[in-house]
């Protein structure tokens, strides 16, 4: 009887501490504009499965919740004196979420993994700055993967070498690309190693479902070397792609946050939500680029005449609804120790800059009797089509005859890519690392990116003199002598810079606004 | 009968195989790829995409290779979603698109019919003119805005609904979506329903029972209703196989992950494969509901036999 009355007590104690613990669990319901690609590090490419790596996987460095740059898997690195050579000691209580120690090698296993031509990983680009990383992603040049300047000089040091002194590299290095996997795990199931119930991974959290389209469930990795300061122990990611019922669902309570909102409303939300709303900028830009190899939009004259006419002002207030910010640069303010190099009719009155574009365009000989046709091209949007009106109605009282194309983005970027006829296309650039040199290298010749399809030797030259120059200070001043020249010639019209539009809880705190827009989950507290 | 199924289903092949080969050269001819994107790739890691994705083989290559990979039931992977094969998206989706479209489909036949039996009694009358007047409103409003106003009120005023999510199929997260789905059909089938009923009742079979004395009950359900419910089956095969298939505003609204969203998606995307196996799909979902309609006339019309 004693026996039975003894069970029965330690059953409710029991009982009763599962539901404390239930009870205590800390949900995050994150809204995610999207679902993620893939859950493979080496296979991303959106911002949107950046947020769910960040929590999963650990690379050499990580970002703060100011998206500055801390240890992760590397507790310590040294430079050698050329800044070619990185060695990174990895911590010592790094493990993945099977117990296996985070090693060197797996680094090794994972950089030669990026690059294999087979991955096809989109940001293999990411680790190009190492020597032989090129080639070997090349599958023409049949490059071994050994000769990848990377080595496992014991289990915990990383030795990298760099084909030029990259000051950015480490930046690069917080890029989802470069995370690492675990061998064990892709030998054992394949591509399957992403999936729940399979991935081994090194981050503050582990995968536990990814339904499609519904949502994905992150839980607390106890192995996590910072486990205990890691407070919320389920993250949900909940794709939103309508952002107005994704705003419904925050404000019923069914999110803790998102990431997006509808634009449109902006005013209302801001007066209805407060300080929940958080809008400031972030590294991309909104650009429009001209065919410059084509008349007459050869002619760097031309082209700062219609830089010259558009209203930026008006852009961001009356299309945008303040939520984007005038661009006069291509490079974004917000890195740290760079100057962008800003147009010189940035202070201009929007008068006299109109006034300074029909001066251009009447010795160029354009006029009422010789009006200069402009054909505009955007992808399927709503605020792109607004914003090509507005430039449409802004040149008209120039004379120039601005007629719109508007096709769907595969299309858009496709005829870009193939350099297809054109004379104005939209584009956009969001930074993958804080780094000028991921904006500028867009107008080097003969880069993916470049679908000015610009070519300046002069431009070129200082690009392959920062590249190798390894002062930071010397280098920054580089790349703003660089863009000089870019806002000299204007192969693109920078127009706006964007901003993240996210709306928070008054519930979680270390949510905080960076110019990266990237917040993991480890160093947010959710509360009430 | 089953003679006749037999034939039909071997029939349905050569225009099955002939939609797969038109969709698949159809979507080639649209310009851009599923690697085209607002950040261009360097030409080695585009080069490196479609080698891994076959898409680097002459298109009669690949056309071969897919229709191989059909015939032993593989879609292929989807280029958008890499982690998943097109068969995996379906098997996670279509079973919740089915749930939400078939609830919707019942749920139409039985209010809409009873609602244009009604109207059709009482023809001209007070009951007629509001069964017509909300036929009419639901068939006009749009989803994208019933969607939300159910949202606004059921789930932010009254806060008795989830306004989006799945909920792992949770009852209450179905709700409004399947009254979504729904409305607009009640709305079709109602009318449907009252028109053929008016015109089945106006008949000579009809006014013969009647003659015979037969009871109201027994002549509008035994008699009339059996003719006047066909215009409804042909008109509920297709509606079936589109409601089945998924809606892509009920789903993008309510965030529920079916596999309406793809059929849009996946063309935007280029998303081939995803593409082809929507409309594998689709065309088998339509190409079985003709049958089921042709099947039902059988049994439903004296003058329609298969021997």
């Amino acid at each position: 009887m004693k026996s039975v009355f003894r069970v029965l007590v330690a059953s409710i104690a029991l009982l009763f501490v599962t539901l404390g613990s239930a009870s205590a669990e800390v949900v995050y319901n994150r809204g995610n504009s999207a679902d993620p690609e893939s859950l493979d590090p080496h296979k991303t490419s959106t911002v949107y499965e950046g947020h769910i790596l960040r929590d999963l996987f650990e690379g050499l460095v990580m970002q703060d919740p100011k998206a500055e740059l801390i240890p992760g898997a590397a507790e310590s690195w040294t430079v050698s004196d050329d800044g070619k050579v990185y060695t990174f000691k990895l911590r010592g209580d790094g493990v993945w979420s099977n117990g296996d120690p985070v090693t060197a090698q797996d680094f090794v296993f994972s950089f030669q993994r990026l690059l294999d031509p087979a991955t096809a990983a989109e940001y293999a680009g990411m680790l190009y700055p190492i020597k032989g990383a090129k080639e070997i992603n090349d599958a023409a040049t049949k490059a071994s993967p050994d000769t990848l300047g990377v080595k496992a000089i014991d289990d915990k040091t990383l030795e990298v070498t760099l084909n030029a002194p990259t000051p950015y590299f480490l930046e690069m290095l917080t890029h989802m690309a470069t995370y690492p996997v675990n061998k064990k795990n892709i030998e054992q199931f394949g591509a399957d190693f992403i999936k729940p119930g399979n991935l081994v991974s090194n981050g503050s959290y582990t995968l536990a479902e990814f339904v499609p389209n519904d949502h994905i469930k992150l839980i607390k990795n106890p192995k996590f070397f910072d486990a205990a300061n890691v407070q919320i122990d389920v993250v949900n990611y909940i794709p939103t792609e309508d952002r107005s019922a994704a705003l419904k669902r925050y404000e019923a309570g069914e999110l803790d946050s998102n990431d997006d909102l509808p634009t449109e409303q902006l005013e209302e939300i801001r007066a209805k939500f407060g300080d929940q709303v958080r809008i400031a900028p972030y590294l991309g830009t909104y650009y429009y680029t001209f065919k410059v190899d084509k008349k007459p939009w050869d002619d760097p004259k031309l082209r700062r005449a219609i830089s010259l006419a558009i209203d930026r002002d008006f852009l961001a207030e009356k299309v945008w609804k303040n939520s984007m910010i005038p661009a006069y640069s291509f490079v974004p303010p917000g890195i740290e120790g760079y100057e962008p190099s800003v147009a010189d009719y940035s202070e201009m009155p929007q008068i006299d800059r109109e006034d300074e574009a029909k001066k251009i365009l009447t010795e160029l000989g354009y006029g009422p009797d010789k009006p200069l046709k402009m054909e505009l091209r955007f992808n399927t949007s709503e605020n792109h089509q607004n914003t090509a009106v507005a430039v449409q109605d802004m040149l008209k009282p120039l004379g120039v005859e601005v007629s719109l194309v508007n096709t769907d983005t595969k299309s858009h970027y496709g005829l870009l890519e193939q350099h297809g006829d054109y004379d104005v296309a939209r584009a956009g650039w969001i930074a993958d690392y804080k780094d000028p040199e991921t904006f500028l290298r867009l107008l080097v010749t003969g880069d993916g990116s470049n679908y000015a399809l610009y070519s300046n030797p002069e431009y070129d030259a200082l690009m392959s003199k920062a590249a190798a120059e390894a002062d930071p200070a010397k280098r920054s001043k580089l790349l703003s002598e660089a863009e000089a020249i870019f806002v000299r010639d204007t192969p693109y019209i920078p127009l706006l810079f964007y901003s993240f539009h996210n709306i928070v809880s008054p519930k979680l705190q270390g949510f905080e606004n960076n110019v990266m827009d990237v917040h993991p989950t480890r160093f947010i507290k959710k509360t009430g | 009968m089953l003679n006749y199924v037999v034939r039909r289903l071997f029939s349905a092949l050569p225009t099955l195989f002939l939609i797969v080969t038109i969709s698949f050269f159809l979507m080639r001819l649209a310009p851009g790829g599923p690697f085209n994107q607002e950040k261009g790739l360097n030409p080695v890691v585009k080069a490196n995409l479609e080698r891994q994705y076959n898409l680097d083989a002459p298109l009669w290559k690949q056309y071969l290779d897919y229709l191989n990979g059909l015939l032993h039931g593989d879609l292929g992977p989807s280029y958008a979603l890499p982690d998943f094969t097109v068969t995996e998206l379906f098997k996670a989706g279509l079973p919740i698109s089915l749930q939400l479209g078939a609830s919707a489909l019942v749920l139409a036949l039985i209010i809409g019919g009873a609602l244009g039996i009604t109207a059709a009694l009482r023809q001209n009358q007070t009951a007629d003119y509001s069964v017509i007047a909300v036929a009419t409103a639901g068939s006009t409003i749009p989803t994208f805005v019933i969607a939300p106003l159910l949202q606004l009120f059921f789930g932010l005023t009254l806060k008795l609904l989830p306004i989006g999510g799945w909920g792992g199929g949770d009852v209450s997260h179905k709700l409004m979506p399947i009254i979504t789905l729904a409305l607009p059909q009640i709305a079709i089938v109602a009318r449907l329903m009252r028109g053929s009923m008016i015109e089945s009742l106006r008949s000579h079979h009809i006014r013969t029972a009647r003659a015979l004395g037969l009871s109201d009950f027994s002549v509008v359900v035994k008699h009339a209703l059996r003719g006047a419910v066909l215009p409804i089956v042909s008109y509920a095969g297709p509606a079936a196989a589109a409601l089945l298939t998924g809606s892509i505003i009920v789903e993008t609204i309510f965030q529920i992950p079916g596999v309406g969203r793809y059929f849009v998606e996946a063309a935007l995307n280029r998303d081939y494969t995803l593409v082809m196996g929507t409309v594998v799909v689709i065309a088998v979902f339509t190409i079985l509901f003709n049958l089921i309609v042709d099947i039902l006339y059988g049994v439903l019309d004296p003058r329609v036999r298969y021997d």
